[in-house]
């Protein structure tokens, strides 16, 4: 279980590169590192916790929300954070992004993820270049085919532009546990770095065969909605927090549903959204302290079912 | 996108509340004091209703028509599609709506006032009051800020309802070929603000399709009586 920080050389040099960028706050978020979890594929260690941008960040051409969404972002990375991820369905949600990396200047270990969402194959590169210039970034290093879409016409160039040095990762991803059944025969017969897939408390069906079968096949997990858009934490938070939630380190409903979801072995990162500053640091949080064991695990979901 | 039947609107729903209340907020902000000008052209329509004549149709027509082609633009385009993908559609939906009222309303006078007698005209005549005086009050009895008020002229739901107002108390006879648009635009505003727990989710949609069974009952009635006449 991946609960003591994993600092690579290469992860250090990229947090001291963008530290000047970053404010005078680098050094006191420095103290709190979130602990990583190798990609399969290439052994590169990823924060646990990474951030969504579905929603939250799609604020249109609206000055002072845009600059809220950066100060999420910049407190993100000073948390350690490295893994942000979008798509081109999520309206404004990219420019917003470049915004936010243009206003307070892009860390070196960015983990830029980003989705393929067009149904013309044909039409599938030149929309990942409207969203690498919308972010301002050099590359993408995950590019993942969003909900399916076109896959079969998309993970041939995905794979050709990784070759080529234009990608990193190549994956694809589903939501509202909708379409395993296809998902689990791509994920088997194509050499995918990363899925991504819905896991929480509520949306559990993953346990049984795709998240073993990541794990069999070597393929990183992102989930995604660990809070079901909000509606699972606004049902738990009617609820006071179990007094033993202290045994893994939880000091809120949102650390005790991240870290039961981060605590599985095949999950390599969970990417919540968020408007609030405060709620960033918070998730941020659950890459922290302890991680439930599978009794805890078993113990966390089974008090969850009965309230 | 495969499995579509399985998707909500909670699930389409691509902004928050917040960012979505906040574009009325800087819309008014931004056009301030417009909202007066639409409102003097709400009550243009009831002065022109009043004094009835060909003209006095054709002219309410104009004015509709220009309300419809401005939130197209000043809403949709440029605002609702920055946050919406489907917004530029929307904007789409209200030039054809624009160009049927300039069509049925202007060139073929089919708005011509008549004195409100019948139920559906008065009630039209109650709707098309609710959505220039009341709509924009709703907000903030809700909670939210004055400055997300949404104006007849400007914004899409109170312009959608006063429409349908008219329609029921202007003319002789439902023009049927002007009500599509407003009614399905009422509905997906409803399922928005459903999607978003708006409290008020459900006044825009009730309010149209109350607005279409007064229609029918009312034609259906002019009907019955022609019928028994003979």
């Amino acid at each position: 279980m991946a609960n003591i920080p994993n600092i690579t050389r290469r992860r250090l040099l990229g947090t001291i590169a963008a530290a000047p960028l970053l404010g005078p706050a680098i050094g006191r978020a420095q103290q709190a590192r979130p602990a990583t979890r190798a990609i399969p594929s290439s052994g590169e260690a990823v924060p646990l916790v990474g951030l969504g941008s579905w929603i939250t960040f799609n604020v249109g051409n609206d000055r002072a929300a845009r600059d809220a969404s950066a100060e999420v972002m910049r407190n993100f990375f000073l948390a350690g954070g490295r893994l942000i991820d979008s798509s081109p369905m999520y309206g404004s949600a990219q420019e917003v992004i470049g915004y936010g990396l243009k206003k307070f200047g892009r860390p070196a270990n960015l983990f830029a993820a980003d989705k393929v969402w067009i149904a013309d194959g044909e039409a599938g590169r030149a929309q990942i270049e409207k969203s690498r210039q919308l972010w301002g970034i050099p590359r993408f290093d995950l590019m993942q085919v969003h909900n399916l879409l076109s896959w079969q016409a998309h993970l041939p160039t995905l794979f050709a532009m990784k070759a080529a040095g234009q990608l990193r990762y190549v994956g694809i991803t589903t939501s509202h546990g909708r379409r395993h059944g296809e998902m689990e025969q791509i994920m088997a017969s194509q050499p995918l770095d990363f899925v991504q897939l819905t896991y929480n408390f509520i949306d559990r069906e993953v346990e049984q065969r795709l998240l073993p079968l990541a794990r069999e096949r070597g393929i990183a997990v992102i989930v995604n909605r660990p809070f079901q858009q909000g509606s699972l934490l606004r049902r738990l938070e009617r609820h006071p927090l179990p007094p033993w939630a202290a045994e893994i380190d939880c000091s809120s409903w949102a650390q005790f549903a991240l870290k039961f979801i981060i605590s599985h072995p095949a999950v390599t990162c969970v990417i919540p959204a968020t408007t609030r500053v405060d709620h960033v640091r918070e998730n941020m949080g659950a890459a922290s302290g302890r991680l439930p064991d599978q009794a805890m695990r078993a113990r966390m979901a089974a008090f969850v079912d009965r309230l | 996108m495969s499995e579509w039947w399985t998707y909500g609107p909670r699930d389409l729903l691509m902004f928050s509340a917040q960012t979505y209340y906040r574009l009325f907020e800087r819309y008014n902000l931004d056009l301030w004091p417009l909202q007066i000008l639409a409102l003097v052209l709400g009550a243009a329509v009831l002065v022109l209703w009043w004094r009835d004549g060909d003209r006095a149709g054709r002219a309410i027509a104009v004015i509709l028509a220009v309300c419809w082609l401005w939130v197209a633009w000043g809403f949709h385009w440029q605002r609702y599609a920055s946050i919406n993908l489907a917004g530029s559609y929307f904007a789409l939906a209200f030039v054809v709506q624009a160009l049927l009222l300039l069509w049925l309303g202007v060139v073929r006078g089919r708005l011509t006032p008549v004195p409100a007698t019948r139920l559906q005209q008065r009630a039209g005549l109650v709707l098309f009051l609710f959505a220039l005086l009341i709509f924009p009050l709703m907000g903030p009895l809700l909670g939210r800020s004055w400055t997300q008020a949404e104006v007849f002229g400007m914004a899409p739901d109170p312009t959608a309802l006063a429409t349908l107002g008219i329609l029921l108390f202007a003319g002789a006879r439902p023009v049927w070929g002007l009500f599509p648009i407003p009614v399905a635009w009422c509905l997906i505003s409803g399922a928005t603000l459903w999607a978003m727990e708006s409290p008020d989710f459900a006044v825009v949609p009730l309010a149209a399709l109350l607005a279409v069974l007064l229609a029918v009952g009312g034609a259906l009635m002019v009907a019955w009586s022609k019928r028994s006449s003979r």
